[in-house]
């Protein structure tokens, strides 16, 4: 049997698959790790969000795929170009830690990523089918583009499927 | 300045010469605390995307045992001390004078025994920083967390996040002389404290 493709992305990157494969993001701690996944045309996707909005971006010309409220539009308009529709898309969303017990206002930026996230999903109707967000520790998350599950793994609980 | 921009090699070479200066007194420290020789590598600074920045490091998925503290002051920017776990046994071993061998968690005591001794050390670090450029640098109140790498020095790129997709990471790779000990210091300044240093040590800007 053919080894499957297993695609990965990196903090602040996104990417797409078709038919059949895996996309893979490693070490997520405060990041998000956000998939869409259009079951009838099977095609998925992930991006490794590391910021809530682009507004606080110091550049003018920043990477979409690093915050949330341009991630997810530009990950969405990619899906479309692989032949997904939108009225299929659900989402599922891993990460968003808090990994360090200091308490300044950077550090609390696991959770404004999950809340930012939820609140374009929710702008754009995309559903959250499942979500395994907040605690204090990284998880490795894998998106299987033949049925849109998700598998997380953590030193915490080991490996779970959502 | 830009982090989009690349280092003149002076610059890079005052930042090598801080890890150096840094992690020289950290180690004298911990040298002392164990009392053992201490062999330093030669700090590296890595300038380049969150993806593989710190590769140099090992495996993203890597279990590690961090202390985290973020540096607060003129030159804010992240602090971590990183140990393997086994390291981290022998560590507290040779700190308590009984021996560790875990696998899995620590005790509350073994955990506040290991966020001290980085405490201790990167506060070494950065108060050899201080007296070298005359600029205000404190340590915040340190953390301790076992887990994935990639996980554990995603917290520390946050502050670069803002700026670019880029970001700089001072290393320092420490070995016990009969090499039980190995861990890592890693100072990753936010993007804007960077001028400030090379202004206090009068290493040109443009």
């Amino acid at each position: 049997m053919m080894e499957s493709t297993v695609l990965r992305v990196g903090i602040a990157e996104f990417n797409v698959l078709k038919g059949d494969g895996k996309i893979k993001t490693t070490g997520l701690g405060s990041c998000i790790g956000l998939t869409l996944f259009d079951p009838m045309n099977q095609v998925g996707g992930l991006a490794h969000i590391m910021l809530p909005t682009s507004q606080i971006a110091r550049d003018q010309s920043f990477n979409v795929a690093k915050y949330a409220d341009t991630a997810i539009p530009a990950l969405l308009k990619k899906m479309h170009q692989f032949g997904a529709s939108y009225e299929n898309i659900h989402a599922k969303m891993a990460g968003g830690s808090q990994m360090f017990q200091i308490e300044l206002d950077s550090m609390k930026i696991g959770y404004k990523n999950i809340m930012k996230c939820k609140e374009i999903l929710q702008q754009l109707k995309i559903p959250i089918q499942a979500e395994d967000i907040g605690g204090s520790f990284g998880r490795t998350i894998e998106l299987d583009v033949f049925d849109g599950s998700l598998s997380i793994r953590s030193i915490k609980y080991g490996i779970k499927e959502i | 300045m830009s982090t989009s921009n690349k280092f003149k090699s002076i610059q890079l070479d005052v930042l090598q010469e801080l890890g150096n200066i840094g992690s020289g007194n950290a180690t004298t420290a911990l040298s002392n605390l164990i009392n053992k020789t201490i062999d330093m590598k030669v700090p590296r600074v890595n300038f380049g995307p969150f993806s593989n920045i710190t590769e140099s490091l090992g495996d993203d998925e890597k279990i590690v045992i961090a202390v985290y503290l973020r540096v607060i002051g003129e030159t804010p920017g992240n602090m971590y001390f990183i140990l393997s776990q086994k390291s981290a046994n022998q560590l507290l071993s040779d700190v308590l004078h009984i021996n560790i061998n875990k696998n899995k968690e620590y005790s509350d005591f073994e955990i506040s025994t290991l966020t001290e001794i980085g405490n201790i050390l990167t506060g070494s670090y950065l108060s050899s920083l201080a007296n070298l450029t005359q600029l205000k640098i404190y340590p915040s109140v340190p953390s301790l967390t076992m887990d994935m790498l990639g996980a554990v020095l995603s917290s520390g790129m946050l502050q670069c996040g803002q700026y670019g997709d880029y970001a700089l990471l001072i290393e320092t790779n420490f070995l016990e002389g009969n090499e039980k000990v190995e861990g890592h210091f890693i100072f990753i300044p936010d993007p804007e404290s960077l001028d400030k240093i090379f202004h206090a040590l009068g290493v040109p800007i443009q």
